[in-house]
């Protein structure tokens, strides 16, 4: 069983927080992701470290509530345990040498962008940060970004509540127009990547997206979580979840993801009669 | 042997195979003759005693025949049901040139059944070897993990099993469906692993939470037993297979026995739960697919296999069950393309095969006769076309030499190119039978508790074996 040691509410739907996995925190790298179980009866799914501690053995990851496994673990508090915890899986994301980067985070995938953009900084690289959100409340990890020694952080909301009104391809553009970027990482939903990675071709910017494809295991066992790169079927999970954004087929990791879609929503709903909370 | 209606179980997950009653063991052991030279022996991989277990049930010294079978074998009640007893004991058992072989696989599960069902206290457990000091850590609990960490629990060793999920039993678990082998079997078997003081732990994933050389290392282990399987699924390679409603074995399998997924939503791993089911293969595991997708509502499934029934590798005993539950066989036939829209599958194009030469197998290769394509309505695929080794631990142990194909080298005894290391089952046969893993644990055990004593030659070999 693995302890809850911290938590902290981001916004109405997001939420952190830490877990004492000393076994796993002394060998995590930014882009690495694990795998929990909230309980006996739940499912396995994949949440990105946005933070580590060696020393007092304790793992960070930020849950957007969107069905019921982050729902149940959104009702879990410090002091109560996890079933399961497991990693770190996946590659590490590349850092160093890197030259000027522009790091993008959409949504809660600014829990990947940070640890990320953190890890880039300490090796040098010069590091520019889009940070997206659909509104003010869902913009989450702003302070932690602006402690970091980057080039630049520049927050769009898609409704102008905060930072300049847009999307965050318009400053990603920008930047590689003013010929700032040698070279970009994006994370968030698929189809954020997927206009990121568009923009960045156009003006021959590498991308490197962060994917998150269906997955069971998370250790390449059972093949749920394979994504067509580059016209080339890889196992997200071991290959990934850092690949080239230009070779993805985006349509097809889209669909993919929707397979459970109505079963969950199913789920979920039957879980959410039971429960009043209001996260 | 006693079995479900074949339209009732073809619904549900419980047991299909219900076992003997006593009765029925005593009037099948009553059948062995206790030969002179008791042939079937050398068809059991691990060379289990068989007259003499047999005997103990003719004289229904019930606790006698457990031991005798343990001596060799830790998990009857698992081998008694999964192992391919036609083509080994039962195959070489005097009787089978007459006609029928003593139900060798039955007794032994019922021999199983039996000790399973005392409690914990009576159960035939090998007794724990005085304590030598040393750590072993076991990285995988799949039958030959368990198999070797029971071994060297029994010569006095302490030992570690690391497993990477959150559930111990390897394809046990997560391959081999409830209605074949019922998981509390397995929990049961490793109940009594746990009893004899090995440590358990899930969760670990050896290649990422630890590598080969920090479990030598800072971890502390004397040695490490690699017995990892070989966990990496096979897709045709034909076009449509990223559609949804494609999946491998392993994923259709381990969301619904590890995950439970057939009982969503009490469980909340989902699965996609086809009308129109294709399995594509001819071995255990697409019998396995086939038989799980008609119990989770299937009105129909079908298997495809490009040779024909004789070539099938799968167990007869499953083929048997499988037909009478209603999948359907379509022989020499191999998928060309998997069509779909929308993102879903829709069907299966595949053409006819005809059976050639002999390959390197021996088997008569399939070849596919021209200009016969055809199109099958499904929406769901289930590609059973074997697995290959993961390179997952692998690929961070550089000192560990491995075959062209990623699996590890061994010798006879199961050490590797790493002093201290050894390994077998999957990982290093390829995919092969519960049994031959078992016993290549239990190889690899004795061979490690060799290495263990001889490295300061202190430790005296306790009169275990
Ligand atoms: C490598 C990786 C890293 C991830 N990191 C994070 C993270 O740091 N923080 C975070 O909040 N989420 C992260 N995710 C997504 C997270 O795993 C899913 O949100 C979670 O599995 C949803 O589970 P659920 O039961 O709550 O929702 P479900 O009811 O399962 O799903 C709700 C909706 O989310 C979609 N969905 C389901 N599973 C996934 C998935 N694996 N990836 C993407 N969408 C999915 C479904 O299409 C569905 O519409 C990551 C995913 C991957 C693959
Ligand atoms: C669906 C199916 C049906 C089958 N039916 C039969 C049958 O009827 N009869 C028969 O004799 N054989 C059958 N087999 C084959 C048989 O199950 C295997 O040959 C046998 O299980 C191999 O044992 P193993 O211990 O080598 O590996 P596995 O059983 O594969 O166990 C390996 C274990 O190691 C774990 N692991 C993997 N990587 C790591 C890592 N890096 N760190 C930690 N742990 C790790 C895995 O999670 C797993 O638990 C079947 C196989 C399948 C898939
Ligand atoms: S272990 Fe398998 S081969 Fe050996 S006696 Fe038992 S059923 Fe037969
Ligand atoms: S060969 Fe057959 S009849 Fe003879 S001892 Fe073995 S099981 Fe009995
Ligand atoms: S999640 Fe199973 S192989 Fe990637």
């Amino acid at each position: 069983m693995f302890p809850i040691t911290h938590k902290r509410v981001l916004s109405d739907s997001v939420f952190e927080m830490g877990v004492h996995a000393p076994k796993v925190a002394r060998k995590v790298r930014a882009g690495q992701f694990l795998m929990l179980r909230t309980d006996s009866k739940g499912e396995r799914i994949p949440l990105t470290f946005s933070d580590w501690d060696t020393t007092c053995g304790e793992v960070r990851f930020i849950v957007m509530r969107v069905g019921k496994t982050t729902h149940k673990l959104s009702h879990l508090e410090v002091g109560q345990e996890l079933a399961d915890l497991v990693g770190p899986l996946g590659r590490p994301t590349h850092v160093g040498g890197l030259g000027r980067v522009a790091v993008i985070g959409g949504g809660v995938g600014a829990a990947v962008a940070y640890p990320v953009a953190r890890a880039m900084c300490e090796a040098g690289d010069e590091v520019t940060v889009v940070l997206g959100a659909r509104n003010k409340d869902l913009l989450v990890l702003e302070d932690e970004f602006r402690a970091l020694p980057l080039r630049e952080l520049v927050v769009v909301t898609d409704d102008g509540s905060a930072g300049e009104k847009g999307l965050v391809t318009a400053p990603l553009k920008r930047l590689a127009e003013a010929d700032a970027i040698d070279c970009s990482f994006a994370v968030g939903p698929a189809i954020m990547m997927k206009f990121c990675a568009q923009t960045a071709r156009e003006h021959g910017v590498p991308c490197t997206v962060s994917l998150n494809p269906i997955m069971v295991d998370g250790t390449g066992m059972c093949g749920a979580c394979r994504v067509s790169v580059s016209g080339k079927t890889i196992f997200g999970c071991v290959d990934g979840p850092d690949v080239d954004g230009w070779g993805v087929d985006w349509e097809q990791l889209m669909s993919r993801q929707r397979v459970y879609a109505d079963l969950e929503r199913e789920a979920d709903s039957e879980y959410s009669k039971g429960c009043s909370c209001t996260l | 042997m006693p079995e479900r209606d074949a339209a009732e179980r073809a619904c549900v997950f419980d047991e299909v195979a219900l076992g003997y009653t006593e009765e029925q063991a005593l009037a099948e052991a009553a059948r062995c003759i206790q030969c002179k030279n008791p042939t079937c022996i050398e068809g059991c991989p691990v060379r289990i005693d068989i007259k003499r277990f047999i005997a103990h049930i003719q004289l229904r010294e019930w606790a006698e025949g457990v031991a005798a079978l343990k001596e060799r074998n830790a998990l009857p009640a698992v081998c008694g049901r999964v192992c391919p007893q036609e083509d080994q004991c039962e195959k070489t058992c005097v009787l089978a040139r007459k006609g029928e072989p003593v139900a060798i696989g039955r007794l032994e599960r019922y021999l199983g059944d039996y000790d399973l069902a005392c409690d914990l206290e009576h159960r035939c457990k090998p007794v724990v070897g005085e304590p030598t000091g040393r750590r072993v850590a076991v990285v995988g609990s799949g039958p030959a993990g368990l198999a070797c960490a029971g071994e060297l629990r029994r010569l006095g060793h302490a030992v570690t099993v690391f497993e990477s999920l959150h559930a111990p039993g390897g394809v046990l678990t997560y391959g081999i469906p409830e209605f074949r082998l019922p998981k509390q079997i397995v929990t049961a078997e490793v109940g009594v692993l746990e009893e004899m003081g090995v440590e358990l732990v899930c969760d670990a994933v050896v290649g990422a939470t630890y590598t080969i050389d920090e479990l030598m290392g800072e971890e502390g282990y004397d040695a490490v037993f690699i017995g990892v399987g070989a966990g990496l699924p096979v897709f045709l390679g034909i076009p449509g297979e990223n559609l949804n409603g494609v999946y491998s074995a392993n994923e259709f399998l381990t969301r619904a026995n590890l995950m439970r997924a057939y009982e969503f939503p009490m469980y909340d791993t989902p699965i996609w739960r086809g009308r129109k089911v294709a399995v594509v293969g001819g071995g255990n595991v697409a019998m396995d697919a086939a038989r799980t997708a008609l119990r989770l509502g299937a009105e129909e499934v079908f298997l495809a296999y490009r040779r024909t029934e004789e070539e099938m590798p799968a167990r007869r005993e499953e083929v048997h069950h499988a037909r009478e539950e209603g999948v359907r066989f379509e022989m020499l036939c191999a998928p060309t393309e998997i069509r779909g829209s929308d993102g879903w599958v829709t069907g299966l194009v595949a053409t006819r095969m005809e059976l050639g030469e002999p390959d390197a197998s021996g088997r008569r290769a399939p070849v596919c006769v021209l200009g016969s394509e055809f199109g099958i309505e499904c929406d769901t695929v289930i590609s059973a076309v074997g697995t290959r080794a993961n390179p997952l631990l692998t690929s961070t142990a550089p000192d560990l030499e491995l075959n062209g194909r990623g699996y590890v080298i061994t010798g006879d005894d199961g050490s590797t190119s790493m002093p201290g290391v050894f390994a077998g089952g999957d990982i290093v046969t390829g995919s092969a039978t519960v049994i031959l893993a078992m016993g290549a644990g239990k190889t690899a055990a004795l061979a490690m508790d060799d290495w263990l004593r001889s490295r300061d030659g202190v430790i005296a070999r306790p009169d275990v074996r």
